[in-house]
Order: C-alpha cells, then sequence, then structure tokens
C-alpha cells in the first residue's frame, strides 16, 4: 500500500481557551479524493491550516508527501484557501504565474501555463485583464487554476464550493475528478454533503474539533441499516407485527429501518399477514443520514441550515 | 537557506515591480525633487556648511611685526567680506626644532590648524592638508601681498607663497569632517526617516485582499518579510539614484558647488559615499524590519496612522543619541550609540567621515546585519503568532506556572 499523502496524528490546536482541533488524527491515502465534512465552526480550516503548516499545533505531530515540515513539500501541494485573495492589480495570467512561482515554478513557464490553462477554462480573452475586472467567479477560477499550475501531487481546498454557481460548481468537481485521474491527492472541505458524496472515495467527518468518522463513504453509509419504504392497501392487520416500533408514518407510507434479519423475512411476514403491499422499497442510506448518525443531531441541525443548494 | 532566499526573491520581484508599474510611483520619483532642487538653488546646504562651520585657522610661525601685519591686511579685507568666511591667524612663537613644531601644530586639534605659514613675509612657506582648502590658500596669498605691499616693499607683490602638501593633518580637518559627517548623518537620517516608514503599511494589502493566507501556505513568513523589505529598499534606492542624478544635474547647470566644498571625509570620498550606500541600505533595513512587524500587526490604513507617530518620534530620539556622538568618534556615547543596532548606522556614517580606520565599518556592518536578521526573525515570529494565530496558544509565562 501506498505510504498516505497527509498524516495526522493527535493534532490539538487552542487558540487560547478555546480548542478548535481537539485530537484530529487521520490518514490520507495517496491518489484518492478525500473530504473533511463538518459544519462551520467545526474546525475543518483550523484542521486544514495545522496540516499545510500554515499554523503551528498546540501538539500533535503531522506530515505531508513523507515531510514532518509541511512548508518543505510546498513546491508539491496547491492550497485554495476558504478566503479567496488575489492582487486586484495583477493580470490573471500573472496572478497565476506568481502564485506557480510561489511553489517554485519558473514564472516564464508559469505564464505559458497560465495562458493554456486559462485558454482551457474559457478565460483566454481575460489573461491580460487585470483581477479587479474579472467576476467573482472569473477571479475564483483564476484563483483555481493558480493552485495547480504547477502540477502538485496534493492539492487542498477549503470549501471550494462555496460562492460558485452551479455551472461552475460542476466544472470544478470535473476538475477535481480529472486531477485525480492523473493521480493527484485531493483533499478539500466543505459543509455541502451532495459534493463529498459525488467526488470522495474516502472522508473524514468533523464536529467540535473532533474526528467522529474517517472512512470510505461506502463505510460511514454502512453504519446505517438500509431504509425500508413500503406502502400498504391495508392500515392495519397482523403484518404490523412485522414492521419495528419505531416505524414512521410519512406521507401514507411506513418509514423503518430494515430489520437485522433481512428482506426476506420481512417480505414474508407482510405477504402472511396481508399487509396488501402497494409499493415496497429497500434504499441504502444516503452520506447525509449517515453524518446525522455519526456527528449526531446537534451536528446534523447545524448542517441543515447551513446546507446549500447543490 | 537557498529556499529562503528563493521564496524572497518571488515576493520582492512581485512587490517591487507592482510598485514602480504603479502610476502614484511616477509621484513618489518626482514630490521629492522639488524640496531638493529649491535647497539646491538657493543654496541651503552650502550656506548652512559654512554658518556652521568653525572658521579655518592657521598657524603663523613669525615675527610680531609680520604677524601684525597680516593681521592688518585680514581686518581690511574684513570690511569687505563676510567674516565668516575669512581665516583665522594665530601667532605662534618659534621654539625648538622647526619640523618638529611644524608637525606638532598638525596634529593639534585644540586649536586645530589648518596650516602652518613660516618664513614671514618675505619667504612665506605654507604647509598643511591643502587640498580641501584652496580657496584658503588663495586668501592666505592676497593677505601676504597685502601685508607685505602695506609694510615691506610698497607697490611690490609679495614673493610667491611656497606650499608643502601633507597627506594628512588630522588636527586642521577636524572641524570640517565633522560637519562632513554630520551632513551626511542628517541625509542618511532624512531618507530613512522619509522612505522606511512605507513598510508599516506593506502587509495591509495582503491581510485586506485575503492574499496572507496564499503567501503563507507556500513560503516561510520570514521569506515573505524578507521579500517585502528588499522590495522597498530597491525600489528606495531607484528613487535615491533618480533624485541624486537629478541634483546633481541641477548643481552642475545652476551653481558652481560641490562636494569639495566639504572637508574630505577621512576615508575619502568614494569610499565614504560606498559606505553612505551601505549604512542607508543598513539603517533602512534595520528601522524597515522593526516597521515591519509593527505594521503587520495593522490591519487598516487607520491602524497604521495611528502607529505612525510614535514609530516617528522613536526615530527622531534615535537619531538624536547618533548625533551627540558626533566629533567624539572614541566616547563612550558615540561606541555605546555605534553597538545599539538602529542608531549604529548613523553614528558610522559619522565617524567614516572622521576617522579612516576602517576595520570599526566591517564590524558595523556585520553587526548591522546580524540584528536585522534578528529583528526579522522576532517580526516574523510575532506576526505568525499575533495575526496567523499559530505557536503555542499559553504564554510562556503560564507554561511555566502549569
Amino acid at each position: 500500500m501506498n505510504r498516505p499523502a497527509v498524516e495526522a496524528t493527535d493534532l490539538v490546536k487552542d487558540f487560547g481557551d478555546k480548542r478548535a482541533v481537539d485530537g484530529i488524527s487521520l490518514a490520507v491515502p495517496a491518489g484518492s479524493i478525500f473530504g473533511l465534512l463538518g459544519p462551520n465552526g467545526a474546525g475543518k480550516t483550523t484542521a486544514l491550516r495545522v496540516l499545510l503548516g500554515i499554523i503551528d499545533p498546540s501538539s500533535g505531530t503531522r506530515r505531508v508527501l513523507g515531510h514532518d515540515q509541511p512548508l518543505e513539500a510546498a513546491h508539491e501541494v496547491g492550497y485554495l484557501p476558504e478566503e479567496r485573495g488575489l492582487y486586484p492589480n495583477m493580470t490573471a495570467r500573472e496572478a497565476i504565474a506568481f502564485m506557480g512561482a510561489l511553489r517554485g515554478l519558473p514564472l516564464r513557464e508559469g505564464r505559458r501555463r497560465a495562458d493554456d490553462l486559462l485558454a482551457g477554462h474559457g478565460l483566454g480573452d481575460w489573461a491580460r485583464k487585470p483581477i479587479r475586472t474579472l467576476s467573482k467567479g472569473m477571479a475564483q477560477t483564476v484563483q483555481l487554476l493558480g493552485t495547480i499550475v504547477h502540477r502538485p501531487r496534493l492539492i487542498v481546498l477549503d470549501e471550494p464550493f462555496s460562492g460558485l454557481d452551479a455551472i461552475n460548481q460542476a466544472k470544478l468537481e470535473e476538475l477535481i475528478r480529472s486531477e485525480a485521474r492523473d493521480g493527484v491527492t485531493v483533499i478539500f472541505s466543505t459543509h455541502v454533503i451532495a459534493h463529498a458524496e459525488r467526488l470522495c472515495e474516502r472522508i473524514a467527518i468533523i464536529s467540535g474539533g473532533k474526528i467522529a468518522f474517517e472512512g470510505a463513504v461506502d463505510e460511514a453509509r454502512d453504519r446505517l441499516r438500509p431504509i425500508v419504504r413500503l406502502r400498504t392497501r391495508s392500515d392495519d392487520g397482523p403484518w404490523r407485527s412485522a414492521i419495528p416500533d419505531n416505524a414512521r408514518h410519512e406521507r401514507g407510507e411506513w418509514v423503518f429501518e430494515l430489520p437485522p434479519g433481512g428482506p426476506e423475512p420481512l417480505l414474508k411476514a407482510l405477504l402472511d399477514g396481508d399487509a396488501g403491499i402497494e409499493t415496497l422499497a429497500i434504499e441504502r442510506p444516503g452520506l447525509h443520514d449517515a453524518f446525522v448518525a455519526i456527528a449526531g443531531d446537534a451536528a446534523a441541525a447545524a448542517m441543515g441550515q447551513q446546507q446549500e443548494p447543490s | 537557506m537557498a529556499n529562503l532566499l528563493r521564496s524572497a526573491f518571488v515576493i520582492a520581484r512581485r512587490d517591487f515591480t507592482a510598485t514602480i508599474f504603479s502610476r502614484s510611483f511616477l509621484l513618489f520619483l518626482i514630490g521629492p525633487l522639488f524640496p531638493v532642487l529649491m535647497g539646491v538653488i538657493f543654496g541651503t546646504i552650502g550656506g548652512a556648511t559654512m554658518s556652521d562651520a568653525e572658521r579655518p585657522t592657521v598657524a603663523v610661525i613669525s615675527s610680531d611685526a609680520d604677524f601684525h601685519a597680516l593681521t592688518a591686511a585680514r581686518e581690511r579685507l574684513a570690511q569687505a567680506i563676510d567674516p565668516p568666511v575669512l581665516l583665522e591667524l594665530r601667532q605662534v612663537a618659534p621654539s625648538g626644532d622647526p619640523a618638529e613644531q611644524r608637525a606638532r601644530l598638525l596634529k593639534s586639534s585644540s586649536p586645530p590648524f589648518i596650516a602652518v605659514l613660516e618664513g614671514g613675509l618675505a619667504r612665506p612657506h605654507l604647509t598643511g592638508d591643502l587640498k580641501p582648502a584652496a580657496g584658503f590658500v588663495r586668501q592666505l596669498e592676497f593677505l601676504i601681498d597685502e601685508a607685505h605691499r602695506e609694510t615691506i616693499a610698497p607697490g611690490s607683490h609679495a614673493p610667491e607663497l611656497a606650499l608643502t602638501r601633507t597627506t594628512r593633518s588630522v588636527g586642521a580637518l577636524t572641524p570640517g569632517r565633522t560637519i562632513t559627517g554630520r551632513i551626511g548623518q542628517m541625509v542618511l537620517f532624512l531618507l530613512t526617516i522619509l522612505l522606511s516608514g512605507m513598510l508599516l503599511s506593506q502587509l495591509i494589502d495582503e491581510k485586506a485582499n485575503k492574499i496572507i493566507e496564499v503567501l503563507a501556505a507556500a513560503v516561510p513568513v520570514d521569506a515573505i518579510f524578507l521579500g517585502k523589505l528588499f522590495a522597498m529598499l530597491a525600489m528606495s534606492l531607484l528613487g535615491i539614484a533618480v533624485w541624486t542624478t537629478a541634483g546633481a544635474a541641477t548643481i552642475a547647470l545652476v551653481t558652481d558647488r560641490s562636494l569639495s566644498e566639504l572637508a574630505s571625509p577621512a576615508l575619502g570620498w568614494p569610499l565614504f559615499l560606498t559606505l553612505s550606500v551601505v549604512y542607508f541600505m543598513m539603517s533602512y533595513l534595520l528601522l524597515g524590519s522593526v516597521f515591519l512587524g509593527i505594521g503587520g500587526q495593522a490591519s487598516t490604513a487607520r491602524e497604521v496612522q495611528t502607529l505612525s507617530m510614535p514609530v516617528t518620534m522613536a526615530q527622531v530620539v534615535v537619531f538624536a543619541i547618533a548625533a551627540s556622538a558626533v566629533g567624539e568618534p572614541d566616547s563612550a556615547r558615540a561606541l555605546a550609540a555605534a553597538v545599539f543596532p538602529l542608531s549604529s548606522p548613523f553614528v558610522m556614517i559619522a565617524r567614516a567621515a572622521e576617522d579612516s580606520a576602517i576595520w570599526p565599518h566591517l564590524l558595523a556592518i556585520v553587526w548591522q546585519i546580524l540584528w536585522v536578521a534578528l529583528i526579522l526573525r522576532v517580526a516574523a515570529r510575532i506576526f505568525r503568532r499575533s495575526v496567523l494565530k499559530s505557536g503555542p496558544s499559553r504564554s510562556i509565562w503560564r507554561r511555566a506556572k502549569a
């Protein structure tokens, strides 16, 4: 197995009396797309900043691309911070080339790649325009291109979908997939679970500064039993004993977790009990449901308030 | 280290090009030219030099009669020209070996003699480091000629004044060199105070535009500080080059004044001017790194303005310390000011005018470089801790108590 691109062990970060990151341990496999999920204030950004060496941890260790000091790997890392920032008077191509130069890419090569990247993302005509004349979405794209211009082995994106319209969100998702296909490790944080569900192979759910779960997306889903949605002609009868006591009746159908025996005993009991089955669906739980279960109701409530349409 | 310098270069290149290609840079270049040109045209610098200077004194080893004739001629001349530009004459009675007495007088610093006149009016002979005092030699020739005509042979000219140029006469040049040192110190201070203040606001852009996060994730904060410091230094040197060229051209066009009106520095003009540039760089880097560290804590232009006043006052205090040591390069006060890093360049430039030893400068420059590195390091750490919220959350005191 490849060495993880990023490893953290018992990372703690305190700001005064407030503990923003509370003993985080994780391992991000090289070449994977890794999602860091959690509501705002959960500690995602602080965790990423500690991992990248922008700030030092109060305790614990981290290792990025084999380096104990993350800045030593800076040439192989691309980082898009949550708060986007570019010099407003710089042209788009110069901004991208400058970000590449910060990561060790020669300026001339950076300019050449910037022209290619801008043209490839429909911004060729804006290459020599100052950033201040670009729309917010364009500027965000320019910063993203600056993040990848030096062809890093690890890309870290903090809330990359924030502020993008649906079309640009789809483009960004495709860009992330494309980078991962080329063997690049991508870590992104989000509070929008749908993006993580579509993109990630592995996730970490962070809540209150702690990792509540780390593993494959399927593994998170498998923590929950499948959900049964049942619509019957009969309102009552012997079949009712086949469904759990905590089943909910929502919009004319019963919703409950699949009993431990599996679908066959349930189906038999419903048929034998004259339920008059109209529809029966067994659904695998979504990541959202898994998040609710793993991070707890409080985190889910916070997530629900901040959920953005995707 | 190489990585740090490479990163600093990337930052410096961006800042430098962004600054010099901005419209405001033209104003930056043009603005200071007006007072400089006006100053040159009205001769304020030259005037100040003359009014502040102690009058050059010539030791006259002669008979009473000759000396009285000379002083009488001087009195007559004083009625025609401004007294400050007149030579001071001091009679010295002949004693012992003439060569020994001459050498002793030339080394005297109290009073400091610019030269020694011997041989009376019949065979006048002037000895001294006369190169920077050509105007006074001509004045003395005139006085001798006038005295000769009045007392020895009316209507005839005095014999030609024989000149013996010495390579060095410490005592004679002391006052002039002190003035040269003061002027060098003042120019250095003015340039530093005018130019290094810009570093207070250098990180405002990065913080306002949220770029600091991008930079801090890619390069060490030390490199950001170093890059910004050198970018502004390069811009300042460019400005100084433009202003100096313009000033020199104006001097050449509208006046006949030049550096030769000042006493030659102890180290000579080429080395003195070279050291002036070096010490400007050092004072800029020293004060600039302090300003960068202080300004890094500010988030808005208003906060920077609030910081400007105490920072400027601190600069004035530093300059006052350095200025008080001029004229006494080996005094304890001068040594203390040379050791204190922020006043060190100002003291050392004055020393370059007054003392010919080179090794103190080499030592001072190394010392100042060390302090620049130290201040930058501390400033970067404070920035990381207070602005980026990095480092241990608990104070050393609280950790010690725990």
